[in-house]
């Protein structure tokens, strides 16, 4: 099927009907990461790094919201805000040769970013990441359980 | 919504294959329901399939701070409770909400009927300044406050005089700015909220023009985010004043700190010189005030009431930016106001005598989660830690906290004595007290009536603030 072009497909009493296509994927619903590649062209292989280290290959395609990526392949990306940018749960650290292939953070995720525990300079929002096939190969790490000064009764200073 | 809220599930529930038998039936109960123990459950019911687990919140309904601390103008951090409605419905978790734990069960009866107990109950006490005048009228903690327009049960009879032209806000955290855009925010935008319907009326009526947000040390020292000092700056309808009086030094020392430092900052300083004239008749004015010691709240010669606050000036030394050394110059003054705020931060009580407790601090005494002296009693979030940092810290700590626990059961350090009975000798002992326990199907009910009342105000829900009725409502739908 000839997919997303704008071209009337039909004419019918004298009307066209214009097949519309959406080309983004809903950032915020998920709905659109539960299905698989349609064919190989669409496929992006990433890798997550999750919190215990482990090695976590994910078959994307071409237009996934990394986070909701993540939840389908149960790793534990959390996203407490559904995308919205209004926290920082789904922190992750973005290889250094991909990152600068992402497309350029808005100001509210970086302010978002910093609230971000473990704040690194590759550090970015999960759910402000769509696949495309310029990331195939990309290798993203979540922020590993470390022992953690919030528990242990210090309290920190403000950053 | 309702296959995502399947899809959370799964993810939440994505269970391995672990079956270890130390794990195997053992009774688990958490105290609180607000993002510590949501968080601390989620990290419990993902690594240990077998274990039961059970909620108890005072309030008949779940959520905590979510629910009662978040600013009625960020719905978007509380789409968070849409995970947590999966944690609380995946079927590996029980909600008992409207059980007062200290009062109708003692932490020692959940200590026998459990083989871990987590308190995840928060910071729901106020911090005092010590200070003459603290008791006056119109003198309110940012808690009680906070509690109010969110529509908390205990605050919702509060009443204040919002009849005055200036607020003082003492504090320069995230609440403090909160409660300035609460009261700044034109009424029109805060009717589309949240907000509790007895809030929404005070303020429409309210005469508050300034609020003045006043902190001891300076701006690379302020508590509060960039994303909500940004709010405060686009705020419709006002203007504001930052008082830096030392810029040289502030940018001096900006290629020291660090990036979120940084950047709050440089928006500091960049705004003290914007051009407001832009703004369309802005008819309020905020202000940021450093470098003030709140030494005497001055009362009105006549009435039992605010007039201003007397302040002391300080001057910041040492090399150290992050802790300066505050040092009082001696010089004093009175800032004129009619209603003061104290934003100071909020402690903990212990719920029981016997629970080790940090009472300067305000925090449960413990190491990396547990309960100091207390086999097989952890502690996580604000209980645990005090109130610092935000929804992805508490998270962060609530999964730590239920990572050891999982350890402690796996390496037969908890959970190793006789059988526990669980929630049913809670439950029994609970109707024999006539305390009436809500389940999480009968919040839901609740829930709907909220959304259905919020409908005909065109807001998201209208919260129902009274106790009883909340109990009433929640039952009714079960029948």
């Amino acid at each position: 099927m000839a997919a997303a072009r704008f071209t009337p497909c039909c004419v019918q009493n004298n009307k066209f009907y214009v097949r519309r296509f959406t080309l983004s994927p809903a950032v915020r619903s998920g709905e659109y990461e539960w299905q698989d590649p349609k064919s190989d062209d669409e496929v992006v292989n990433i890798t997550f790094i999750d919190k215990e280290g482990k090695l976590r290959p994910v078959r994307g395609k071409v237009g996934d919201n990394v986070l909701y990526l993540a939840h389908r392949y149960g790793i534990e990306l959390e996203g407490a805000c559904e995308a919205s940018l209004a926290c920082s749960t789904c922190h992750v650290y973005v290889q250094e040769k991909y990152y600068d292939k992402l497309s350029e953070a808005k100001e509210e995720e970086e302010d978002m970013l910093d609230m971000a525990p473990g704040l690194k300079p590759n550090s970015r929002l999960g759910c402000q990441i769509i696949l495309s096939h310029e990331l195939e190969g990309m290798v993203l790490k979540l922020p590993t359980i470390t022992r953690n000064f919030y528990v242990d009764g210090h309290v920190p200073q403000p950053h | 919504m309702w296959s995502r809220t399947i899809k959370n599930v799964c993810t939440v529930c994505s269970i391995r294959t672990v079956n270890f038998s130390n794990l195997a039936n053992k009774k688990v109960c958490i105290v609180g329901s607000g993002p510590a123990g949501f968080y601390t459950a989620q990290h419990l019911i993902k690594n240990g399939p077998a274990l039961e687990i059970d909620m108890f919140e005072k309030l008949p309904v779940p959520f905590g701070l979510v629910r009662y601390g978040v600013a009625p103008d960020h719905p978007d951090v509380k789409n968070v409770i849409n995970t947590f409605t999966s944690i609380a419905k995946s079927g590996r978790l029980q909600f008992i909400g409207n059980v007062t734990i200290g009062k109708d069960v003692t932490l020692n009866d959940l200590r026998s009927a459990y083989d871990v107990v987590v308190l995840a109950y928060g910071a729901a006490q106020d911090r005092w300044l010590g200070i003459p005048g603290e008791n006056l009228d119109n003198v309110v903690s940012a808690r009680k406050f906070v509690g109010w327009y969110n529509g908390l049960p205990e605050e919702s009879n509060l009443k204040f005089n919002l009849d005055v032209e200036t607020a003082v806000i003492i504090g320069q955290g995230n609440v403090a700015l909160d409660i300035a855009r609460i009261l700044l925010t034109p009424i029109d935008l805060l009717k589309k909220t949240d907000i509790a319907q007895h809030a929404l009326e005070a303020l429409s009526r309210s005469k508050i023009k300034n609020v003045k947000i006043v902190g001891r040390r300076g701006p690379l020292q302020v508590a509060f985010t960039i994303k909500e000092l940004r709010e405060m700056i686009k705020l419709p309808e006002n203007c504001y004043r930052i008082h830096i009086d030392n810029r040289e030094y502030i940018e001096a020392c900006l290629p020291k700190t660090s990036r979120p430092r940084k950047r709050i900052t440089e928006l500091m300083l960049q705004s003290v010189n914007l051009k407001q004239s832009e703004k369309k008749d802005p008819s309020k004015e905020w202000e940021l005030i450093f470098n003030r010691n709140p030494i005497e709240i001055i009362k009105n010669p006549n009435e039992n009431k605010v007039e201003g606050l007397m302040v002391g000036i300080n001057r910041l030394t040492g090399n150290d930016w992050e802790n300066p050394k505050i040092e009082d110059t001696g010089l004093r003054e009175t800032i004129p106001c009619g209603m003061i705020l104290k934003s100071i931060g909020y402690k903990s009580l212990p719920l029981s005598d016997e629970l080790p407790f940090d009472h300067a601090k305000g925090i449960i005494r413990q190491t990396e989660g547990r309960v100091e002296g207390m086999q097989g009693v952890f502690c996580s979030g604000w209980v645990a830690s005090g109130p610092v940092g935000v929804i992805a810290s508490t998270m962060q700590s609530g999964h730590d906290v239920g990572k050891r626990i999982i350890d402690d059961l796996k390496n037969g350090i908890v959970g190793t004595g006789t059988k526990k009975p669980g929630r049913d000798a809670i439950l029994s002992q609970l109707t024999a007290r006539g305390v009436e326990p809500v389940t999480f199907v009968e919040w839901e009910a609740l829930d709907n009536e909220e959304r259905e009342r919020g409908k005909f105000q065109k807001k998201p829900r209208e919260k129902i603030v009274d106790v009883r009725e909340m109990i009433d409502i929640a039952k009714k739908g079960q029948s």
